[in-house]
């Protein structure tokens, strides 16, 4: 009896060491949405943070045992492709992760209260969410719904599969559609961005998995490598494949936050609370980058000369509207959403090259793209743990004229806040000099010198704007109307900051070895 | 004495981070300690280097891209390290009472720390031997020099320091691409790397090098004011406390010939000689048009920096000229630029302070009233004119000698320059020292000279009449970089053309 069932339905292999990492946050997050359940309300915040953070820093000490002795592999049944970029990728993902928990755990600002809706069922205004504040609720399901979120974005980030890669952006994506609508102060402001990101995201995923659907099609298969092996030996129909790579890239720069896709990361940075913003705007674009340079080196490198110029296109959009929009903002949210569409342009710089490691290589565009990437994360984790300190009145000042005279009032934060916004212009001494160093150094290097040059314009253009914000805080006088005055955080955000601070300085002084670790693991298995 | 150029660097940079947490009196003489330790190692590096001493240095810093912490002072590093921790102390003596006044930012402790920031990164963008290493230190110091120019001086000094900013900004980051062309290049033969020793004669393609060449000559021309990326220098001094002009022009302006020397010649032979012919002239037409706008200047601060805009087309044309007599003089004569316009800043800062007013038109008669320090003036502005017994004059003849023997008729346009140099100077001390006594200034200037502004002073001009009428030992050093650039340029100078008489 059971070798038939054997033969008709083979057990799965399964590689439980490698695959650890995400079991790990997968349980943690199920356990979390049990524990709320059973855990009185009183302690259920200590628990929830806590157990996701432990759940995070213990996947990354397996990642990290695993990239010790990395042989890359095929894994989950040709599901995942655990090679040096899918480390690389995961361990920046649990990093910007554990940021996104300590600012999530944040309540020591405004009213000590944390970031999200008392009770986000309940119709802004009405007696129930009044109870709800009354009774000091908090929803501590945020941490699970994190957790959740963080495991669809490593699963994304090391598919070897495009079914795989449809599943595991709607993992990731839910959870963060309900976490951008949870937001306590402007609750309708936060729903209608929730909404507006769910319906486009949604969209957005459709559209990739028509694209899916004809690249299967094209090559009767949906492994990575099958698609490229049906365009090595130029099988089937032109059209359904260049339709289909058409399509994939709309979902992926999608989430990266391009130009033409871009429209709902203003909107959706803006309304989901602080914290969510600034997880999500450094890991969904970490994974989206990772499943992007995944999918086109990998699947689709026989197309390079296609969507190599397709990329360069949408790169220099994206970073000439990102660039000159961000200059008009006088929100800071919506500023730094503005910047995070210029830094997607400048990634897609990097992603053009496709310079692939080899005997003379030392650096190829994905070491480039992924380095680039962490050192825009750890800035905008830091500079979004500022924006949540920033008060007045019991909630953010997100006005720029709140934050005028901010270097007289409060210097180290100041400080802080300029190391960021000179992180992000790309200014030497900072990580973020480093980062673009190397991105244009490697699209260079693949041929694309004139699309440095317009780079590099347009990071002119962008300088401008976060200057303007270090022109605020330093050169401007406060106004008694909009004065913010900055709080003091719990030990939670501190971390963050000092974290996000000592690294930014750390790789913009001494890159050398980070980049060396990034670039030696930067080689997909196919 | 391996660590010498490193420590030379760090202690001013370590003293800046110290002074920014100290306050007042203190702070200023912790600082002022602090500039004349480093002083005491410049000079120490210039000697050791002219003993022929090895004092290089070298650590991988970030493999990947084959960049290198790499120091080494060569002919022309050297004396420009010297002038740098010269010029500090003498500037941070001058603005001793910044932050004192009302509409000042930030207390004077602050300002020192800046300047000493700006410093350190001066000191490594003259001893890097890594192009990468001396392109973060060459953005570097416009963080310390923004917020100097943005927390000192006049109303205006917002737009002032945003403006500098953003014309740093723009060529420094069009320098980054021709620093990332330069690493695609290197890697594409082979092994990538920043040291300027392997990039020397590596072959990388006509057009590829002169386009990286376009780059990396834009940068410094934003830098080394030339026509038409000069319009942020007029306006910054203008704004600026005079010692964070003298620190500007003095020191970081000469980033811009420094790195036209060392960069664009060295690993650009080809390209530079391709380029030559329109920055000759663009050169010339810097030097008449600085001259031009110096004599019509209104604002004393703009007047001095015209006449550096002038003086920087000079060094550029001296440079492009590529004789070794005219890189020698260019090389010396940057050092005594930075002497004499330091001078000039300073004495005209100290005339402002007690008129209250930048205006040439505000003054009148001051040699009666503050006899030494019209003095001072004139011999300031006889050392920008360059007259012989000064320093600047053996720069500025060798400039002239040297870029005779091979471009005789640009060379004429050049001495036109000098001329109109003596014109704007001779009218500016006759408007604003000679004639009769005004009522303000008979008001305003109470006291002539103090010890501490004679002690700024001092050892400004006795150093240029050193150099005026001793000029060897310093000389030698220049010539030997000068010799040095040729070889790798693999020019040599045209044979005098004129004939000896029969005797």
């Amino acid at each position: 009896m059971t070798s038939v069932l054997e033969t008709m339905i083979p057990a799965p292999t399964l590689e439980w060491m490698e695959l650890s990492p995400l079991i790990v946050l997968l349980v943690a997050a199920s356990l979390g949405i049990l524990l709320e359940a059973f855990v009185p309300r009183a302690s259920r915040y200590v628990v929830q943070s806590g157990l996701a953070a432990i759940a995070i820093v213990a996947a990354l000490g397996l990642t990290i045992a695993n990239w010790i002795d990395l042989t890359p592999k095929v894994a989950a049944m040709g599901m995942l492709a655990l090679d040096g970029p899918a480390y690389v990728f995961w361990a920046m993902l649990l990093i910007f992760g554990l940021g996104g928990v300590a600012l999530f755990a944040e309540r020591a600002l405004g009213l000590g209260q944390s970031a999200f809706a008392a009770s986000a069922a309940s119709v802004p205004g009405s007696p129930i969410e009044r109870e709800a504040e009354r009774e000091g609720r908090e929803h501590t399901e945020v941490f699970p719904l994190l957790l959740f979120a963080l495991f669809g974005m490593m699963i994304f980030a090391a598919t070897n599969n495009l079914l795989v890669l449809f599943v595991a952006v709607e993992i990731f994506s839910l959870p963060l559609y309900l976490l951008t609508g949870m937001a306590r102060r402007r609750r309708l402001l936060s729903q209608e961005a929730a909404l507006k990101y769910f319906l486009l995201g949604s969209l957005a995923s459709a559209i990739m998995l028509y694209g899916v659907a004809m690249l299967y099609g094209y090559s009767g298969g949906l492994e990575l490598a099958r698609i490229d092996a049906a365009i090595l030996a130029s099988a089937g129909s032109h059209w359904l494949l260049l339709g289909g790579m058409l399509l994939t890239s709309v979902g992926l720069l999608f989430k990266i936050g391009a130009v033409p896709f871009h429209a709902w990361s203003p909107d959706a940075y803006m309304g989901a609370p602080t914290p969510v913003t600034g997880f999500m705007a450094v890991a969904t674009k970490t994974a989206a980058v990772a499943a992007l340079l995944r999918v086109f080196y990998v699947a689709l490198g026989g197309l390079a000369w296609d969507w190599q110029l397709l990329f360069a296109v949408v790169a220099v959009m994206t970073m000439l509207l990102g660039s000159t929009v961000a200059l008009a903002q006088n929100d800071m949210k919506r500023l730094l959403a503005y910047s995070s569409i210029a830094h997607a342009g400048f990634l897609l710089v990097g992603v053009v090259g496709a310079v692939q490691a080899g005997d003379n290589v030392n650096l190829s565009s994905v070491a480039a793209v992924a380095f680039y990437l962490l050192t825009y994360g750890i800035a905008t984790l830091g500079a979004f743990a500022i924006v949540m300190m920033v008060r007045r009145s019991g909630g953010e000042a997100n006005s720029l004229d709140a934050w005028k005279g901010l270097g007289k009032r409060n210097p180290l934060i100041a400080a802080l806040m300029t190391l960021f916004l000179l992180s992000f212009a790309g200014i030497p001494l900072t990580a973020g000099f480093v980062g673009k160093l190397t991105v244009f150094a490697s699209a260079w290097a693949g041929g694309y010198g004139w699309l440095v040059l317009v780079a590099v314009v347009m990071s002119v253009i962008a300088a401008f704007f976060y200057l303007k914000v270090v022109v605020a805080m330093w050169f401007s006088d406060a106004d008694d109307e909009t004065v913010g005055t900055v709080e003091t955080p719990s030990l939670w955000t501190w971390s963050v900051l000092v974290v996000s601070a000592a690294a930014t300085l750390v790789l913009g002084l001494i890159p050398g070895g980070v980049l060396s670790l990034i670039a030696d693991a930067a080689q997909f298995i196919r | 004495m391996q660590p010498l150029l490193t420590i030379l660097a760090l202690v001013p940079l370590v003293g800046a981070v110290v002074l920014f947490f100290l306050k007042g009196n203190t702070g200023k003489l912790v600082g002022y300690g602090v500039a004349l330790t480093t002083a005491v190692l410049g000079v120490l590096a210039f000697v050791f280097h002219k003993q022929g001493a090895n004092l290089a240095e070298e650590v991988s810093w970030i493999p990947a891209i084959g960049a290198h912490y790499a120091l080494d002072l060569d002919g022309m590093g050297a004396i420009l390290v010297l002038m740098t921790v010269i010029l500090v102390p003498v500037a941070l003596l001058a603005e001793w009472h910044v932050g004192e006044r009302e509409t000042d930012r930030w207390s004077g402790t602050t300002f020192f720390a800046l300047a000493l920031m700006l410093e350190a990164f001066a000191l490594i963008v003259f001893m890097a031997s890594d192009v990468l290493l001396f392109y973060v230190a060459f953005e570097a110091t416009l963080i310390p020099t923004y917020f100097l120019i943005g927390g000192f001086g006049g109303a205006k000094r917002k737009a002032a320091a945003m403006k500098f900013l953003i014309y740093s900004l723009a060529g420094g980051l069009v320098m980054l691409v021709a620093v990332a062309g330069l690493y695609a290049v290197s890697a594409n033969n082979g092994n990538p790397s920043f040291l300027i020793g392997d990039l020397v004669g590596m072959d990388m393609g006509t057009n590829v090098a002169r386009w990286i060449f376009a780059g990396f000559f834009f940068a410094f021309a934003v830098k080394a004011p030339m026509v038409g990326l000069h319009t942020w220098l007029p306006d910054t001094a203008e704004q600026a406390t005079p010692g964070t002009s003298t620190l500007l022009v003095g020191i970081l302006d000469k980033i811009g010939t420094f790195g036209m020397i060392k960069i664009c010649l060295a690993l650009f032979p080809e390209a530079s000689q391709w380029a030559t012919p329109v920055i000759l002239i663009w050169a010339i037409i810097s030097v008449i048009y600085g001259a031009f706008m110096a004599f019509g200047a209104k604002d004393l601060l703009r007047l001095v920096s015209y006449t550096s805009i002038s003086h920087f087309g000079f060094m550029v044309f001296g440079i492009f000229a590529l004789t070794t007599q005219s890189l020698t003089g260019t090389i010396f004569y940057m050092l005594n630029h930075g002497l004499s316009t330091a001078a000039m800043f300073l004495v005209v800062g100290m005339l402002i302070r007690r008129r209250g007013s930048q205006d040439i038109d505000a003054f009148g008669g001051v040699q009666k009233v503050a006899p030494v320090l019209a003095g001072v003036l004139l011999v300031s502005g006889l050392s920008v004119l360059a007259l012989p017994g000064l320093g600047s004059f053996v720069g500025e003849f060798l400039v002239m000698a040297g870029g005779f023997s091979r471009f005789p008729i640009y060379t004429v346009f050049i001495t036109v320059g000098t001329v109109l140099a003596a014109v704007y100077v001779l009218n500016m001390y006759k408007k604003t020292m000679t004639g009769p006594v005004t009522d303000q200034v008979a008001a305003h200037f109470t006291a002539d000279m103090t010890l501490r502004e004679k002690a700024v002073v001092a050892p400004l001009l006795i150093l240029l009449l050193i150099f005026g009428f001793y000029p060897g030992p310093v000389l030698e050093v220049a010539d030997e970089a000068a010799q040095q650039t040729m070889a790798t340029v693999g020019v040599t100078d045209p044979a005098p053309q004129v004939q000896e008489g029969n005797r």
